[in-house]
């Protein structure tokens, strides 16, 4: 299967795993290598002080980390934190996370934008956390973004894709771009279903993590990740209103 | 290196214990208890000082903890019921009772599923046992036989029972596991035994205690919630401890301005008279964790490191002390 390639660099797996609120290292790591993820997303807001030995449990499983602003809620606080992240990191990656409102974590397309612009004229490679508008796409795309995340459901909703027109919009509108879903997916046929679209890849944090398995769950979503991209490159047939008979019926009694 | 030590049967065996956190008292209570000569070392100056046990909940909930930990906790967690009222006569036990606002409602459903434990209530059910909840949530799980106490005053306990007993407790003695001379070693240093465990690290757990005569709490209460969880604790005098963040960070700074909207946040959506509560207390405690997230006995040579008790110092410490005084002592029984 041909490769995910962000910002120069191909990654075989196409499942991004969130390394917030797992039960245990020990658990994070087996649920890790279950999803064989390669980019694994950091949250930097809170440990920024003192959480060394955490950083460096995610750094030893050897992946690419892709350090996240989460938790950020203003233009200068997310580029603080995306610098603060790279010296931390030595990482050019930043998954860029303005939020509007801290009930429902919606982005806030507006400071994402500007951030955006900020941060790649510093030289970062941004991955913004954004909503399906299009507008906002085009925008970021603007300021310099060459990969799009936006959000199928609330973060930590599991409702799974609540607009999927929306989805496939943006898969039609940007058709050389790599999209990935991140947030609100609580199963793995929602990830399937995701890839059946033509994205290219999902990041997955709660629904790994808050598993009562983790590590079932996300070997569970690599599969259905796996699925969906099958499916999409397959070429799926179209959906249909009648009953499209396999055999002819031409000559065959006419049932009353 | 010394010469050999010959232990010639248990009521002679030398024990030295590094550390007077919970770890460090409930392993040398129960390694008295099985009738060695236990000698106690700690390097803060009072009881109390510096140990993360001194910040902690207190509650014994085997089966509100279990989420994310494994059967093995409950299993575990039992031994401290039975353990704690020995030891600290006051200790409470009136049950938890977790609550949530109605569209939070999947947390209690999953936390009834994941403790295999719980009794659900009504409005009517909840109100029967907290009066000051009535009217304010509409369903709610009760685990009746978990217990709560106050760490303070049962590290203080311990103490107590240790000195009955002629164990000495040594403040401002900081001592090296290799150079003690006893036949065995038990170091119970917390953070402090990163030199020995590598993979120990610290996660910030920060606390808030509030002071009110408007509204009072029989037991400990746990509001769920998918992002910040809150539980309150009672303690004597009006006192309600509210905790705790978890934030993967060793820093045992201040508590932060966020941690504290956090809490206060949560206890006011609990009841809204908490908002003209005094604030009296905050804590910061950095806990010792493994990254399995349970505890080690860890035996090398004569030193044994029992560490990695994580959120769980109050409820675990019973059942890993007496497990370390039989893997010592296997023979002896032990005498409360």
């Amino acid at each position: 299967m041909n490769p995910l390639e962000l910002y120069g660099r191909r990654f075989h797996s196409r499942l991004l795993l969130g390394t917030a609120n797992f039960p245990s290292p020990e658990r994070m790591t087996a649920a890790v290598h279950a999803a064989q993820a390669q980019i694994l997303t950091v949250s930097l807001r809170r440990t920024a002080v003192g959480g060394e030995a955490f950083w460096d449990q995610v750094r030893g499983l050897g992946t690419q980390v892709l350090p996240n602003t989460a938790g950020c809620h203003g233009v200068r606080e997310a580029v603080t934190t995306a610098q603060m992240a790279r010296e931390l990191f030595g990482t050019r990656w930043i998954k860029l996370e303005v939020i509007a409102d801290d009930d429902t974590l919606c982005p806030d397309v507006v400071g994402l934008v500007e951030a955006a612009r900020v941060l790649v004229a510093e030289g970062f490679e941004v991955f913004p956390y954004t909503t399906d508008d299009l507008g906002v796409a085009a925008r970021l795309l603007d300021a310099g973004c060459r990969v799009l995340m936006p959000l199928a459901a609330p973060i930590g909703s599991a409702r799974g894709l609540s607009h999927p027109c929306g989805l496939r919009a943006l898969r039609a509108h940007f058709p050389d771009v790599p999209l990935i879903v991140d947030a609100g997916l609580g199963l793995p046929s929602h990830a399937a279903a995701v890839m059946e679209l033509g994205y290219d890849a999902v990041l997955l944090n709660t629904a790994v993590a808050q598993a009562g398995d983790p590590e079932a769950m996300a070997r569970a979503f690599a599969q259905a990740v796996s699925a969906g991209r099958t499916a999409y490159l397959a070429d799926p047939i179209a959906p249909r209103d009648m009953a499209a008979p396999s055999t002819p019926v031409l000559g065959m009694a006419v049932l009353a | 290196m010394s010469g050999s030590r010959e232990r010639t049967s248990v009521g002679h065996a030398s024990v030295a214990v590094i550390g007077a956190g919970v770890a460090g008292l409930a392993a040398a209570l129960a390694l008295t208890e099985r009738g060695a000569r236990v000698r106690v070392y700690e390097r803060a100056a009072a009881l109390g000082e510096g140990a993360c046990s001194w910040q902690a909940g207190g509650m014994l909930a085997p089966w509100c903890e279990r989420d994310g930990a494994g059967p093995e906790l409950t299993a575990q967690g039992e031994e401290a019921l039975a353990w704690w009222p020995r030891h600290h006569p006051a200790t409470v036990q009136r049950g938890t009772l977790a609550v949530a606002h109605a569209r939070d409602r999947g947390e209690l459903e999953k936390l009834a599923r994941r403790s295999g434990a719980g009794q659900w209530l009504d409005g009517e059910g909840i109100a029967a046992l907290e009066p000051a909840l009535a009217g304010r949530f509409e369903h709610g799980l009760w685990f009746a036989r978990e217990a709560h106490l106050d760490p303070r005053e049962a590290l203080h306990s311990l103490a107590a029972a240790l000195g009955a007993r002629g164990v000495p407790i040594q403040f401002h003695a900081e001592v090296d596991a290799a150079e003690l001379v006893a036949d065995a070693v038990i170091d119970c240093r917390g953070l402090a035994a990163r030199d020995a465990l590598p993979d120990l690290r610290g996660v910030r757990g920060e606390t808030l205690v509030l002071r009110t005569a408007e509204v009072a709490f029989r037991r400990p209460l746990r509001l769920l919630h998918p992002r910040h969880p809150l539980y309150l604790v009672p303690r004597a005098d009006g006192r309600l401890l509210l905790g705790a963040t978890v934030v993967e960070s060793g820093h045992a700074g201040p508590v932060t301005a966020r941690a504290a909207m956090e809490l206060l946040n949560a206890a006011w959506a609990l009841h809204p008279a908490l908002a003209e509560a005094a604030i009296v207390e905050l804590g910061v405690g950095v806990r010792p964790a493994l990254p399995d997230h349970l505890p080690c006995l860890l035996t090398q040579g004569r030193i044994t490191r029992f560490n990695g008790l994580y959120r769980h110092g109050f409820l675990l410490a019973p059942w890993y002390a007496q497990a370390l005084a039989r893997q010592l002592f296997p023979t002896q029984e032990a005498r409360a």
